[in-house]
């Protein structure tokens, strides 16, 4: 959020002076006249289906069968006991932490071009546009990118003498090298919140930094980082829920191979659903992604709760 | 400004700093350049080893070959018929919820609000299992309902979010000033409020494009057949087909892309607005 804050007030001074009688309705059921067709539909599709797949991972089920068998907590029990279960949760630590750095490399982009010299928009909107482009086609781009025996990477790599390597089925290899192709897109997010934030801040804090001899770096991590903390929030807390909720480059890239090294909760969860036909267990995967999203998801809540009531 | 203007900075300086803009973009966008090349290498070229250097012919005929031998037309425009209905009904529904969580004061106005927000963000698995059985339940599965009636429903939330904010915008006064001429509400929000959300519309309307255009996890859920399947997962299933003709999944890769790259950068003020106000993915 972070244009929107300039005028977000929670109070909206509408006065509900006017009569209800004279009106044939009650003013207070218009708002939930506007709301009720998104609410019904928000409600069916995302609020509903929560609770139904807390309740789903308690029973065994192949997703065909009109019975479904109830096995307590049976699913979570057989879930910490499965390898491929913490090899998933340990490569989405792997993304979180890599992924950071799409903040990082996002800013130092955006400082790079927040310039105004001519051609800068196309150069900004060059830089940018690997967002707009689908999972797949940015997996498909990297796996030949990374294809081994003719892939550009190792042909550049042949240039310098290096020797070849196959990213995608070397498993210790395999989760950087999608990670990497997923920050491809994540970086350019991350640079257009920063070039947006770039562009708030105070010119007049600038001069004063600068006349007391602050420069380069120094400005930088004192006068500017500072200001851009909204940007920052964003960014962060946005690359962590899309780090946690990758899903299309492991499926497009490796299907979560070599021998299930590169699988991610997201993977996992739809391979054991939809592959193996056990939806109990894969809700049960499920529940355990969405409880440590939630931590992330209510962190964001409350900061914009915050931003509101200031 | 931060950093100083570069026109400030010596001539040597200068030159440095286009000369590295031009590498970082050339770096940037590597991968890509790549399967552009590629798209129009011919199968000869393969056959000498001419990965890399200059195509011996400029094959252009590889795009032809996508939309001759593959379902790919069928494949946009199952796209376009998901993704139209989907951005407008979404968009409709948080309209009318965004003005009454922007303008009005109730008790739940901040928990509904909230829920559109965080809803937004849940990973998509836990609802995969109950969305697909409901999909299943009502004769759904496979057909274009199922993904529209989804992408509408989960971006209404996102949209609700944006929407909400930008009304917060609006000044009050203009609806109590219609109130007092005795407007009532639904007047005031179909002539007043309306017409000036026509930014935030085409805002809104390029951005969810996008998003409902890129969807990849629900088309592998909900639909199977090639009559329905839309761009995306039409292309990782002719990948499949094509096994290692890179020639030909370079080309469709950027057939794929072509759409909402379009869009982007003729509507580019209003994505990147868009996205500022709406600041979530």
């Amino acid at each position: 959020m972070n244009a929107p804050q300039q005028s977000v007030s929670l109070q909206p001074e509408v006065a509900l002076r006017a009569t209800p009688k004279r009106r044939g309705m009650s003013i207070l059921l218009v708002p939930w006249i506007f709301l009720a067709p998104a609410v019904i539909v928000f409600g069916v599709y995302v609020v509903i289906p929560i609770f139904q797949s807390f309740w789903l991972s308690l029973f065994d089920w192949d997703g065909l069968s009109p019975t479904k068998k109830f096995i307590g907590l049976s699913n979570y029990v057989a879930l910490f006991q499965d390898d491929q279960f913490w090899t998933s949760l340990k490569n989405n630590v792997y993304w979180i932490v890599l992924f950071l750095l799409g903040p990082v490399l996002g800013l130092t982009i955006a400082i790079l071009l927040n310039q105004n010299v001519r051609g800068m928009r196309i150069v900004k909107s060059l830089f940018f546009f690997p967002f707009v482009l689908s999972g797949v086609v940015v997996g498909l781009v990297f796996s030949w990118f990374y294809e081994p025996s003719h892939g550009l990477l190792n042909t550049i790599l042949g240039i310098f003498g290096l020797p070849s390597i196959s990213p995608l089925s070397d498993e210790h290899l395999v989760t950087p090298s999608i990670i990497a192709a997923g920050l491809w897109p994540q970086i350019a997010y991350c640079m257009i919140l920063y070039l947006t934030g770039l562009t708030a801040v105070d010119p007049e804090q600038i001069e004063a930094a600068r006349i007391d001899g602050a420069r380069g770096l120094k400005l930088l991590w004192h006068v500017i980082i500072p200001q851009l903390r909204p940007a920052t929030f964003i960014a962060v807390v946005v690359t962590i829920i899309g780090a946690l909720r990758s899903f299309d480059l492991v499926q497009v890239m490796t299907d979560g191979g070599p021998f299930g090294s590169s699988s991610i909760l997201a993977y996992f969860m739809f391979q054991q659903s939809i592959t193996n036909f056990r939806m109990g267990y894969g809700a049960a995967i499920a529940v355990v992604l969405f409880l440590i999203m939630s931590v992330f998801i209510a962190f964001f809540l409350r900061h914009m709760i915050r931003n509101e009531r200031r | 400004m931060f950093p100083a203007p570069i026109q400030d900075a010596s001539a040597p300086k200068r030159y440095a700093y286009y000369a590295a803009i031009v590498i970082a973009l050339i770096c940037w966008l590597l991968p890509l350049l790549a399967v552009m090349l590629t798209s129009l290498r011919s199968l000869e070229d393969f056959n000498v080893g001419n990965y890399w250097g200059l195509p011996k012919e400029w094959k252009f005929s590889n795009y032809a070959e996508v939309f001759q031998q593959t379902p790919m037309v069928r494949y946009m425009l199952n796209t376009v018929i998901i993704t139209l209905p989907a951005v407008a009904g979404a968009i409709a529904l948080a309209t009318l919820a965004g003005f009454a969580l922007a303008k009005y004061r109730f008790r739940g106005n901040l928990l509904l609000f909230c829920m559109f927000v965080g809803g937004n963000f849940v990973p998509f698995q836990i609802l995969m299992v109950p969305v697909r059985n409901m999909a299943v339940r009502m004769g759904l599965y496979d057909t274009y309902w199922a993904l529209i009636f989804f992408h509408l429903a989960f971006q209404t939330g996102f949209c609700a979010l944006f929407m909400r904010n930008f009304i917060s915008t609006l000044p009050d006064a203009l609806m109590e000033s219609a109130r007092v001429e005795g407007a009532n509400e639904f007047r005031i929000f179909w002539s007043i409020i309306l017409p000036l959300m026509r930014p935030a519309l085409a805002a809104l309307a390029v951005l969810i494009f996008t998003f409902i255009w890129n969807d990849y996890f629900w088309a592998l859920v909900m639909v199977q057949s090639d009559a329905v399947k839309p761009v995306t997962t039409g292309l990782s299933a002719l990948r499949g087909e094509w096994v290692a003709s890179w020639q030909l999944i370079s080309a469709g890769s950027i057939i794929a892309a072509l759409p909402p790259v379009a869009i982007f950068f003729i509507l580019q003020r209003q994505f990147i607005s868009g996205l500022t106000l709406g600041a979530v993915k």
